[in-house]
C-alpha cells in the first residue's frame, strides 16, 4: 500500500508532529518500507517562504495557540500565554533551531548515580548510555551534516564569536570554538554553504541549516511510503477494549473531525502537546490519561537552565551578522560540585535583532536604564546559557479545563519553579559570562532573564521501571505496546547540551526498533 | 485668566502652545491638529483630542526615551490609538495621568519640565492597565518600525544582499 493512505487503513504508523523527532522518524520508517501517515498541526513553509524579519517570522512560524502558565519562573509573568518559543509548521522547531548539535557527556546519561541525592529533584538514570548511543549519534551527525564531526570543517567565526572567543581565552577557557553545528561549512554536500546571513531562528533562507522541513520530510515522501497531512490537529488517541491504541481523531485543514486508523501511534508534538494529548485522551479504561499508570505523564518538565548575557562595548560589534549560534565555551559543562551545583552548562553565542532585543532584554523594563542599552545595540555582543536543570515532579504540564483552544480542546497549563540548583547554576553562568565580556573591555554587561523556552523536555520520561516513567528504552510506553513517544518529552534528564541531536539520534534508533518489531509481528 | 488646572478644552491655542513648549516637547497643538514646530511631521487627530495625542507622544518618549529618535517615530507608534474604539480608554488614561501630575503640583503631565519628574509620575501608575497597554504596544510599535532600525545601526534583512559572507560578518578590527 502506498501513500496516500485510506482513513481506514489500519496498517499504517501514525506519527503526530513532524519536528526533530516525528519528522526524522517518519522518514526513517518510510525508507524501511513502512507506511506512515504524519499529522502536522501547522502548515508547510520552505526556505523561499521564510522571512528575515523577527516579528513577521514569529507570526508565520511560532506556536501561538492558547496555553496557560503558573509558577515562579519569570516567563509566567512576562509571557503568561507563551511559555515556549517553538514552531507550528511542517518540520516543527527544526525550522527555528540554531543548529547546535552536541552529544550528551557520558555521565549525563546517569544523572541520579553521578549527582546522588539532590533535595527536591526527581533525578533518574536513563536506561541507556553513551556506548549504546554512540552509533546512533554518528548516524544523526551524518544526517544533519554536523560540523567538526566526520570530515566536516568548522564554521568561520563571526564578529560576535570573535568578541566571545577573545574574552573566553583571556579568562583561561580552553574549549572554545565555533562549535558543532548542523549548518553547512562548505559546498560539498547537498545543502548550500552558510552565507552568514543571520536570522538562523527565522528559518534558513539558504537551506544551509538542517531542518526536517526540506530534508527528511521530502525524502520520506519521495519513497511513496509517507503521507504528510498538514494543518491536521490531533484531538485524541483512540484505543480498543484490550487497551491497544487503534487510531487518532484529528481536525483536518477544513476543521472537520476525521479518524485515522493505525497499527502504531507515535506522539511527537513536543513537550507540552505530547502529554496534553495523552491526558486529553483519557477514557473509562484510562481515567488518568493514556500511558499514565505511573502518574508521571506531564511531570518532570525541564527547560534547561537558561539566560543570556549581553554586553556593550565602546566600539561596534554588529553581533547580528552571521551564524547566530556558532560559538561555544564548553569548559563549564563538566560536573564539578565545587562551583556550588551539580551538572554543568554551555555558553553559546547568541544574538537578537533590535525588535526582539527590545522585547527580551529585560521584559517589562522601561526608562533610560533600559533604553540606553538599546542605544548601544550596534556595540553589543551576546551569549546564551544552556545548562542542566533539575527534574521536579511538580514542574508539570496539566490540563487547564477552564481554557480551550480553537478546536474546543482543553489547553495545557505549564507550571515551573526554579530548583535551587538551577538558580545557583544560572548565577554562576551570569558571573562567568559577564567576566568573559569584561575581559575584553565591556563597558556594561547585562544578565538577561530566560526567554520563553525553546528546549522543552521530560514530560513523558524514559525509565527502566514502569513505575518511574512513561516510556521504556525504546520510547515505547510502558502501558501500551503500540503507543510510542518520539520527541524530547521522553528525556529522563536534560543534560547541558542543546537537545536536537539527541532527539534525532533517538528517533533513528526508534525507527530501527519499530520496523524490526513490526516485521517480527510483535506489534 | 484661566487657572492652571483648567480643563485643556478651555485653554486657548496660545496657552496650549506655551505649555507644550515649556515641557520641552515642542508640539504645536491646535484644533484636531498636532505638529512639530519645525514642520518635520504633522498629524490630524480623528478621535482623540490633539492635546491628548500630544501627551501620549510625550508619555511614549518618557517610557522609551531615545534622544536620537525623532518624535515622528513615536507618533507612528501611538497613532493607532486615534480611533473611535480606543479613544475613550486613552482619554481616560491620559486624564488619570494629568490628575497624577496635578497631584504633584503640576498643571498637567505635559507641563512637567524635567523627564525625571514625569518618570516619577509614570512610576506611580506603572502597574495600571493603561500604562501596561501603552508600554506593551510600544515594544513593537516603536522598535519594529523598519525606519527606526538604521538609527540604532541595525541592518535588518540581509538575505536579499547575499548575507554577510562577503559583507563583513567578521570585520571586527578592534579586538
Amino acid at each position: 500500500m502506498a501513500a496516500p493512505f485510506d482513513l481506514n487503513d489500519d496498517s499504517v504508523v501514525v506519527i503526530i508532529g513532524t519536528g526533530a523527532g516525528g519528522g526524522v522518524l517518519a522518514n526513517e520508517l518510510a525508507q524501511k518500507g513502512v507506511g506512515v501517515v504524519a499529522l502536522e498541526a501547522g502548515g508547510r513553509y520552505l526556505p523561499q517562504d521564510y522571512v528575515n524579519d523577527e516579528w513577521e517570522s514569529f507570526g508565520q512560524l511560532a506556536w501561538t495557540d492558547a496555553r496557560t502558565t503558573s509558577g515562579d519562573w519569570r516567563v509566567a509573568k512576562d509571557f503568561s500565554g507563551l511559555p515556549a518559543w517553538i514552531v507550528k509548521a511542517v518540520g516543527g522547531t527544526t525550522t527555528h533551531w540554531a543548529g547546535a548539535s552536541l552529544r550528551f557527556q557520558e555521565h549525563e546519561w546517569k544523572a541520579a548515580t553521578t549527582y546522588g541525592t539532590v533535595q527536591g529533584a526527581n533525578l533518574l538514570d536513563w536506561p541507556i548510555d553513551a556506548a549504546e548511543m554512540d552509533p546512533w549519534y554518528t548516524l544523526a551527525e551524518d544526517k544533519l551534516g554536523v560540523t567538526r564531526t566526520g570530515d566536516r570543517p568548522g564554521l568561520p567565526g563571526n564578529n560576535n564569536y570573535k568578541v566571545f572567543e577573545a574574552g573566553a581565552r583571556a579568562l583561561g577557557y580552553e574549549q572554545v570554538s565555533t562549535g558543532r553545528m548542523a549548518i553547512n561549512s562548505d559546498e560539498s554536500r547537498d545543502r548550500m554553504m552558510c552565507q552568514q546571513t543571520g536570522f538562523c531562528f527565522q528559518g534558513c533562507k539558504w537551506g544551509a541549516k538542517w531542518s526536517a522541513a526540506y530534508t527528511d520530510i521530502p525524502e520520506g515522501e519521495a519513497t511513496g511510503n509517507l503521507e504528510l497531512r498538514e494543518r491536521a490537529h490531533v484531538a485524541r488517541i483512540l484505543h480498543d477494549d484490550t487497551g491497544k491504541v487503534t487510531g487518532v481523531e484529528y481536525f483536518d485543514a477544513e476543521g472537520n473531525l476525521q479518524m485515522q486508523k493505525a497499527r502504531i501511534v507515535c506522539v511527537a508534538g513536543n513537550t507540552f502537546e505530547s502529554p496534553r494529548l495523552l491526558l486529553n485522551s483519557a477514557s473509562s479504561m484510562f481515567p488518568d490519561g493514556l500511558a499514565n499508570s505511573s502518574g508521571q505523564v506531564g511531570r518532570n518538565y525541564m527547560r534547561h537552565v537558561t539566560g543570556s548575557v549581553y554586553a556593550v562595548f565602546d566600539k561596534p560589534v554588529r553581533m547580528w551578522r552571521g551564524t547566530t549560534m556558532a560559538g561555544i565555551v564548553q569548559d563549564e559543562a563538566r560536573h564539578d560540585t565545587s562551583r556550588g551545583f551539580v551538572g554543568g552548562y554551555e555558553l553559546e553565542t547568541l544574538s537578537l535583532g533590535l525588535p526582539f532585543m527590545a522585547a527580551f532584554l529585560d521584559p517589562g523594563a522601561w526608562g533610560r536604564e533600559f533604553t540606553t542599552a538599546l542605544d548601544s545595540y550596534e556595540n553589543m555582543a551576546g551569549m546564551w546559557i544552556v545548562g542542566e536543570d533539575m527534574p521536579q515532579e511538580t514542574n508539570r504540564v496539566t490540563i487547564n479545563s477552564d481554557v480551550t483552544d480553537q478546536w474546543g480542546l482543553s489547553v495545557a497549563n505549564v507550571h515551573f519553579d526554579d530548583h535551587p540548583n538551577d538558580i545557583a547554576m544560572r548565577n554562576h553562568a551570569y558571573k562567568q559570562g559577564q567576566a568573559i565580556y569584561e575581559a575584553v573591555g565591556a563597558t556594561r554587561t547585562m544578565p538577561t532573564p530566560p526567554y520563553p523556552s525553546t528546549h522543552n523536555l521530560g514530560t513523558n520520561r524514559m525509565s527502566a521501571n514502569a513505575r518511574d516513567g512513561v516510556v521504556n528504552r525504546w520510547g515505547q510506553t510502558h502501558d501500551i505496546a503500540n503507543l510510542f513517544v518520539s520527541d524530547g518529552s521522553q528525556f529522563t534528564t536534560g543534560a547541558a547540551e542543546n537537545p536536537t541531536l539527541t532527539i534525532v539520534a533517538l528517533a533513528i534508533r526508534q525507527a530501527d526498533h519499530i520496523a524490526r518489531e513490526m516485521a517480527a509481528q510483535n506489534i | 485668566m484661566m487657572s492652571d488646572t483648567a480643563s485643556p478644552k478651555g485653554l486657548t491655542r496660545r496657552q496650549l502652545l506655551s505649555r507644550a513648549t515649556a515641557a520641552g516637547a515642542s508640539f504645536v497643538v491646535g484644533a484636531g491638529f498636532l505638529a512639530a514646530p519645525d514642520a518635520a511631521w504633522a498629524m490630524e487627530t480623528v478621535a482623540l483630542k490633539p492635546e491628548t495625542m500630544a501627551t501620549l507622544i510625550q508619555m511614549a518618549r518618557d517610557i522609551y526615551p531615545h534622544d536620537k529618535v525623532g518624535d515622528e517615530y513615536y507618533v507612528v507608534a501611538v497613532k493607532g490609538y486615534d480611533n473611535a474604539d480606543a479613544a475613550q480608554g486613552i482619554e481616560a488614561g491620559i486624564a488619570a495621568l494629568n490628575a497624577a501630575a496635578q497631584g504633584k503640583g503640576h498643571a498637567n503631565y505635559l507641563s512637567v519640565g524635567w523627564e525625571r519628574d514625569r518618570v516619577a509620575i509614570l512610576r506611580g501608575m506603572q502597574d495600571s492597565p493603561f500604562f501596561q497597554q501603552i508600554r506593551g504596544n510600544l515594544v513593537t510599535g516603536l522598535y519594529n518600525q523598519k525606519a527606526v532600525w538604521p538609527i540604532f545601526g541595525y541592518e535588518g534583512s540581509s538575505f536579499e544582499m547575499g548575507g554577510y559572507l562577503e559583507r563583513g560578518f567578521d570585520d571586527i578590527n578592534w579586538l
